[in-house]
């Protein structure tokens, strides 16, 4: 680390996954940069030291459910059986895949008046409400953590956020219910389905026809009635479902949970990063800090990528320079290699080199403008892969990574 | 410039594409289409839709195949529908408004004078507004819904009229025409990722469920006749890692299965391509770990690098063969995931890493690749 930029304070995640206190611990960033293994690393790696853990994964990649020896994860926690060693700290190991229609359903069924969720379940905008993407996994995802929690069945979960296009979504879930519930145009729009008379529709009553006007107009009236329809079903348990946002994000404010923020060293990963952690900030949510993915090392740092590149140069006469196309094969080079240089291989090895020498730079760079922006962030870093990982040994070692830092 | 202000009929018309599907090259009538030089693989698409998992650089990729679209000259519309401002950060300029401006002019020769990408941050808010003002002279009441929170509403509760006003933004420019002529030459639009790709672009069945009849089916039916038309391809953008390859492979068969209605499967556009200094056989060995290691010793000495050099006496050659079995892992890796992209029967496109912050210079080169491989 240069000496210019003061090194962030270290991320020690043992610690955060040793500490009884930690309960929840809940990984965001953009889109791509490796949250859900993080989770599930994390995750395995508590079990295995001796925490009772459940792993919330809202991302449907089936390799994560086969990494952790599922072969499938529906709404509904499945043991991960764990690793003889790992078993022998007495910790156990749960994972489920957010289910958001099959959580909404269960919502309904349990809150709705009798009689009433039949109906709302059948409603077209229902339907399309509780299996669409956008929203509803945010707040389906705050709903299931809430549910976890209360159960009471694990001391730890681990939960990812949805790849939502602006990762703080799930944030804003319980509160855009909230003004979504208290707004005006709900209002107007369940005051027609209402029985008897309200204060309120005298005053809005002529805005209310101009605008059911333009709704019919628009929508259409048939649409506009299947609204209606739908609101004033579920306005019975509207109440009980704002609450329970609201629990759950004061939940997330309180200190048993920690917010992970997941950037790789790249300039937007890391934008969005900077922005997350702002974000938090003004939400008063606890961030534990920064877990860098997919950082690279080198087993040859003492050989500059200037040296590096110079030692390649001097192997390779010059005018002969190869030129590396990018090309279908990949390897579009390597012949022409042999051609050139008497000692292909060095070449090829210099060359690499000089490249991950040059990549490690930038990431450091783009690493200490972070810290620069947030110096009391602590960072943990996790070491790039070269394969992807497959199964629990792969899932370990991004966890040993993650806490060798 | 205000979008959708160049029409006056009350409903986009379908089937204006109807007979000519293809246009020809040359010989044509109409006498805006240039002649160019040669063919592309997507003759005839004039919107480019562009998906791809989060991280892959779907937003550069649409960028640079603006770019190329337009290095004929002409003008060329890059859309994007997630308000991330993606297309600001990356030609960087200031935060886009609903609008189109130009924010970039392709590459060109004095003969051939390269063409404009226009920009558009498309939101729905403004969509919405824009839609009642143009078919139903509602300005006023498009803002009173927005200010009471009709979209958010909508949004909220039936993101498919969300999906329909975007989708619905970018038909309506790829059709947009004055005297007769496209405005645009062609359309491209960063797309929403993989995972929501097909429920973004099956708009009419999403709808469908909501809206019988009225308007707003009405609408939807139209945009989908501009989606499922030979004139709109879906571009996949994904770099050679498994779950972007998973995930580009589960969107294509996704997308097949919607192709009864038309939908036209574009290409996979491999991102961050990166060649290898190795051959066949050296990665092999480097990927078991007995690589040729004295070879690699006698050409680090020739070139002035002695073992036991570094701080703590580490053997240079060791570490680099190291580096070098790491990286043929890689590579093998990248091999395997591009036969199973192969596999789709898609045509493939490679684009080069590019190693520099991403700036114009770096999308020039993108978008020259692209030409290169018969894409624009």
């Amino acid at each position: 680390m240069s000496e210019r930029t003061k090194a962030p304070p270290r991320l020690d995640a043992d610690r955060l996954l040793d500490d009884p206190r930690t309960r929840i611990i809940v990984c965001c960033g953009s889109g791509g940069v490796g949250k859900t293994t993080t989770a599930a690393a994390l995750g395995l790696r508590a079990a295995e030291r001796g925490r009772h853990v459940v792993v919330l994964t809202v991302d449907p990649a089936r390799r994560l459910a086969q990494s952790m020896g599922l072969s499938s994860l529906d709404n509904t926690p499945r043991p991960v059986p764990l690793a003889e060693a790992g078993a022998a700290a007495g910790g156990t190991l749960h994972a489920m895949m957010l289910d958001m229609k099959r959580t909404f359903d269960e919502i309904v069924e349990a809150h709705a008046e009798p009689g009433r969720s039949e109906q709302i379940l059948a409603n077209p905008f229902y339907q399309s409400l509780s299996s669409s993407f956008a929203g509803t996994q945010e707040y389906m995802a705050m709903e299931k953590l809430g549910q976890l929690r209360r159960s009471e069945r694990w001391d730890l979960i681990v939960v990812d956020t949805p790849p939502s296009r602006s990762a703080l979504d799930f944030l804003d879930a319980p509160q855009r219910l909230s003004r979504f519930l208290d707004g005006r145009l709900l209002k107007l729009l369940t005051a027609p389905t209402r029985t008897g008379g309200r204060a309120y529709l005298k005053v809005v009553n002529a805005g209310f026809s101009v605008i059911t006007g333009i709704l019919t107009k628009v929508l259409g009236a048939q649409m506009l009635r299947d609204v209606q329809t739908f609101i004033a079903a579920l306005d019975t348990m509207f109440g009980g479902f704002r609450e329970r946002a609201d629990d759950t994000y004061r939940l997330l404010q309180t200190p048993g949970t920690a917010f992970l923020v997941i950037a790789t060293p790249e300039p937007d990963a890391l934008r969005e990063a900077s922005y997350f952690v702002e974000r938090l900030s003004e939400d008063r949510m606890p961030l534990a800090g920064l877990v860098l993915n997919r950082v690279h090392r080198s087993p040859a740092t003492q050989l500059s990528a200037a040296r590096s590149l110079a030692a390649a140069e001097a192997l390779v006469p010059a005018g002969a320079a190869a030129e590396n196309a990018y090309s279908a094969g990949g390897n579009g080079g390597a012949g022409a290699l042999a051609d050139v240089t008497r000692y292909p291989l060095a070449v090829a090895a210099l060359r690499l080199h000089a490249e991950r020498m040059q990549l490690i730079a930038s990431e450091r760079r783009l690493a200490q403008g972070f810290t620069a922006a947030h110096p009391g962030v602590p960072v943990a870093r996790v070491i790039a892969q070269p394969e992807d990982v497959h199964d629990l040994a792969g899932l370990r070692v991004i966890g040993e990574s993650l806490s060798a830092d | 410039m205000r979008a959708w202000s160049a029409r006056a009929a009350p409903a986009l018309p379908t089937g204006a594409f109807g007979a000519a599907r293809r246009p020809e090259r040359s010989g044509s009538d109409d006498s805006l289409v240039p002649v160019r030089a040669r063919d592309s693989d997507w003759e005839g698409v004039r919107l480019h839709v562009v998906t791809g998992k989060g991280g892959t650089g779907k937003t550069t990729v649409a960028g640079a195949l603006a770019l190329a679209l337009a290095s004929e000259g002409g003008r060329v519309l890059l859309m994007e529908v997630e308000g991330r401002q993606g297309i600001a950060q990356l030609f960087d300029c200031p935060p886009l408004p609903y609008g189109e401006r130009k924010v970039a002019v392709a590459p060109g020769t004095p003969a051939a004078p390269g063409g404009d990408v226009y920009a558009l941050a498309a939101d729905p808010e403004s969509a919405l507004v824009e839609y009642l003002e143009m078919f139903y002279s509602l300005r006023h009441a498009g803002r009173t819904l927005t200010r009471l929170g009709i979209v958010d509403f909508a949004t909220t509760i039936a993101p498919g009229l969300r999906d329909v006003l975007l989708t619905g933004k970018a038909a309506e420019a790829t059709r947009r025409r004055k005297s007769g002529h496209h405005i645009y030459d062609a359309v491209v639009m960063d797309a929403p990722p993989t995972g929501r790709i097909g429920r973004f672009l099956n708009v009419a069945s999403e709808v469908s469920g909501l809206a019988k009849m009225g308007p707003v089916r009405g609408h939807a039916d139209t945009v989908q006749s501009v989606i499922r038309s030979p004139e709109t391809a879906v571009h996949f953008v994904t770099v050679l890692e498994e779950m972007p390859v998973q995930e580009t492979l589960d969107g294509i068969a996704e997308l097949r299965g919607l192709a009864q209605g038309g939908l036209q499967l574009g290409a996979v556009m491999i991102n961050m391509v990166h060649p290898t200094g190795l051959t066949d056989d050296q990665l092999a060995a480097a990927a078991r770990g007995d690589l040729d290691r004295n070879e690699l010793s006698v050409g680090l000495k020739s070139a002035g690098i002695e073992n036991g050099t570094g701080a703590e006496g580490a053997d240079v050659a060791d570490a680099l063969a190291d580096e070098l079995g790491e990286h043929a892992t890689q590579v093998l890796g990248q091999r395997e995931h591009r036969r199973m992209l192969t596999r789709a029967g898609q045509p493939c496109y490679n684009l080069p890493l590019i190693t520099d912050r991403m700036d114009l210079a770096g999308l020039y080169r993108l978008a020259a690749a692209l030409r290169d491989q018969g894409a624009a």
